[in-house]
C-alpha cells in the first residue's frame, strides 16, 4: 500500500504552517479493558465478541490494580472506560468505584444491549448510583440500517437499554448524562452534528419517547477493518482525499490526544484509542506503560501521528466527544 | 486531447468555472451555499430534494454529490429511494397529464 508510506497528516500540518502535534495537558485516562463483548458487529474495529475471552486481549486484575492506583492518585479528572463491552470485564465495577471515591468523573462507552444481558440486570442501577456518564453507541436512528450494521434485533435491544436508562433518570437529569454516538456507515463524513442531533431527536425523542442529552458525531477512521473495507471496495484513495480536503486547522485545538492518554489491556500507553488499535504506542521519550505513569511528563508529550489522523481533523473535527469545533 | 464529456473529476473541479467571470461564479456559489444550508427545511430534507431533482434532470454529478450529501445529513437508502420515486412519479405524471392535450387534439380532429 504505497499510501501508507507518507504521513499525510504531517503534510497537511506543514501545509498550514503548523508544527508537530503535542499534548497540552492530561485530563482523561481512557482505558480499554479488552475485547470481550456480547455483540459481534460487522464494522467492529477491535474484532470484539463473546469469543474474545483470552487473557491476552482482556485486562487482567494486575494491570487493573495499577490503573486503580493511578485513578486514586488524583492524576486525572476523567476515567473513560471502553472495550469491547467494558462492563463485562470483572474489574469494571471496581475501577468505577475507585474513580468515584476519588471524585473522578467516569464515562462508560456502552453498547446498550449489555444492560439486558443475564447477570447484568443491576448494571443500569449501578451506573446511575455512581453517576457514571453513559456514552452509548447507536449507529443510526432507524431499525433497518442499525440492524444491518450491528446484527438483527440490535435496534430493539438498544431501545430497551435506552428505556431502562431513561427510567432511572438518564437523559433528563443533569447528573445522569446520556450521550449518543453516531458514526457514518460508509465512506462518507458525518454531516453537521447539530443538524443530525435534530434528526435523532425527531425520531427517538418525538417518535419513540427516548430522552438523551447530546449526539456526538464521529468520523470513521481509515484504520483496521474499516481501512480493509475501503481498500476492498476501491474507496480508499477517494476517502483519504475527502479527509485531506476537509482538513480544518481549527480542529487541532480540540483533538483528544492533546488531553487524553489511552491505556491498552496490557497496560501499554497510547496517544488515543485509534493509535492503540494500530499498535502505535506513545513516543519512546516518555513512559510507555501504566506502571511508569507520570502525568507531568505525559501531559507534555509529543503525539505520534500518521495519515489516519486526518480523520480527526476533517470538517468539524472528530474526537471521542464528537465534533470539536 | 481528453474527451471532455462527463468526467468524474469535473465535480471536484467545479470551481474552475470561476476562472472566467469570477464575479458571476462567486454570486452563484454564495447563493448555492445559502440555499442548501439549514433553514426551515433541514439539511436532510434539502439533500433529498436535491437528490430527487438530480434524477429528474439526470445529472450524474448531482446524483454523485447528493447521494453522499443525503447520507452525510442522516438520510438512509429507503428515504433516498422514496425521493427518486417522487421524481419518477412527477416526471411520469407530467407526461401522462399531457395525455389530456392529446385527447383534446384527438377530439378536435375526430368526427
Ligand atoms: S458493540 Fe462495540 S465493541 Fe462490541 S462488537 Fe459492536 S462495535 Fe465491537
Ligand atoms: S488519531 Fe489519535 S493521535 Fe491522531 S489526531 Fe486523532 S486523536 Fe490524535
Amino acid at each position: 500500500m504505497p499510501s501508507c508510506s507518507v504521513n499525510r497528516f504531517e503534510q497537511a500540518l506543514r501545509k498550514h504552517g503548523r508544527g508537530e502535534l503535542a499534548a497540552e495537558r492530561l485530563d482523561t485516562l481512557q482505558v480499554n479493558v479488552g475485547r470481550l463483548c456480547n455483540q459481534v458487529c460487522r464494522h467492529c474495529h477491535v474484532d470484539a465478541g463473546p469469543h474474545q475471552t483470552g487473557a491476552d486481549v482482556n485486562m487482567g486484575p494486575e494491570v487493573a490494580a495499577i490503573v486503580e492506583r493511578v485513578v486514586r492518585s488524583g492524576a486525572v479528572r476523567v476515567l473513560d472506560l471502553t472495550g469491547g463491552a467494558p462492563e463485562l470485564n470483572p474489574s469494571f465495577r471496581r475501577l468505577v468505584e475507585a474513580a468515584r471515591d476519588a471524585g473522578v468523573h467516569v464515562m462508560d462507552r456502552c453498547n446498550l444491549s449489555v444492560l439486558l444481558q443475564p447477570g447484568q440486570e443491576d448494571l443500569a442501577a449501578f451506573l446511575a448510583d455512581r453517576r457514571v456518564e453513559v456514552v452509548a453507541s447507536l449507529p443510526f436512528y432507524r431499525r433497518d440500517r442499525t440492524d444491518r450494521q450491528r446484527g438483527a434485533g440490535v435496534f430493539d435491544q438498544s431501545l430497551l437499554g435506552l428505556r431502562r436508562l431513561n427510567e432511572l433518570g438518564y437523559g433528563s437529569r443533569d447528573d445522569l448524562r446520556l450521550n449518543l454516538v453516531y458514526n457514518p456507515t460508509g465512506a462518507f463524513l458525518p454531516g453537521d452534528q447539530h443538524a443530525l442531533e435534530r434528526e435523532f431527536r425527531r425520531e427517538l425523542t418525538d417518535g419513540l419517547g427516548i430522552a438523551f442529552h447530546q449526539l456526538f458525531c464521529i468520523t470513521n477512521m481509515p484504520i483496521a477493518r474499516f481501512a480493509e473495507w475501503l481498500h476492498r471496495s476501491g474507496n480508499y484513495e477517494s476517502y483519504m482525499a475527502v479527509l485531506a480536503n476537509a482538513f480544518n486547522p481549527a480542529a487541532l485545538e480540540g483533538l483528544m490526544c492533546r488531553n487524553l492518554i489511552s491505556v491498552a489491556p496490557d497496560g501499554t500507553l497510547h496517544d488515543c484509542d485509534f493509535n492503540q488499535m494500530l499498535g502505535l504506542p506513545v513516543s519512546a521519550h516518555v513512559p510507555r506503560h501504566i506502571r511508569e505513569f507520570d502525568s507531568a511528563v505525559l501531559a507534555r508529550r509529543p503525539v505520534v501521528t500518521d495519515s489516519h489522523c486526518l480523520g480527526c481533523t476533517a470538517g468539524a473535527g472528530s474526537s471521542c466527544g464528537g465534533a470539536v469545533t | 486531447m481528453q474527451d471532455p464529456y462527463y468526467r468524474r473529476e469535473h465535480l471536484a473541479q467545479f470551481s474552475a468555472i470561476g476562472e472566467s467571470r469570477p464575479d458571476l461564479a462567486e454570486k452563484f456559489f454564495a447563493y448555492y451555499g445559502a440555499v442548501m444550508g439549514e433553514g426551515t427545511l433541514s439539511a436532510r430534507e434539502k439533500s433529498l430534494i436535491a437528490l430527487a431533482v438530480a434524477h429528474a434532470i439526470q445529472c450524474p454529478y448531482c446524483i454523485d454529490a447528493y447521494t453522499k450529501g443525503s447520507l452525510e445529513s442522516g438520510a438512509d437508502l429507503e428515504q433516498m429511494t422514496e425521493a427518486v420515486h417522487v421524481a419518477t412519479a412527477i416526471r411520469g405524471g407530467a407526461s401522462l397529464v399531457h395525455g389530456l392535450q392529446m385527447r383534446g387534439h384527438h377530439d378536435q380532429l375526430s368526427m
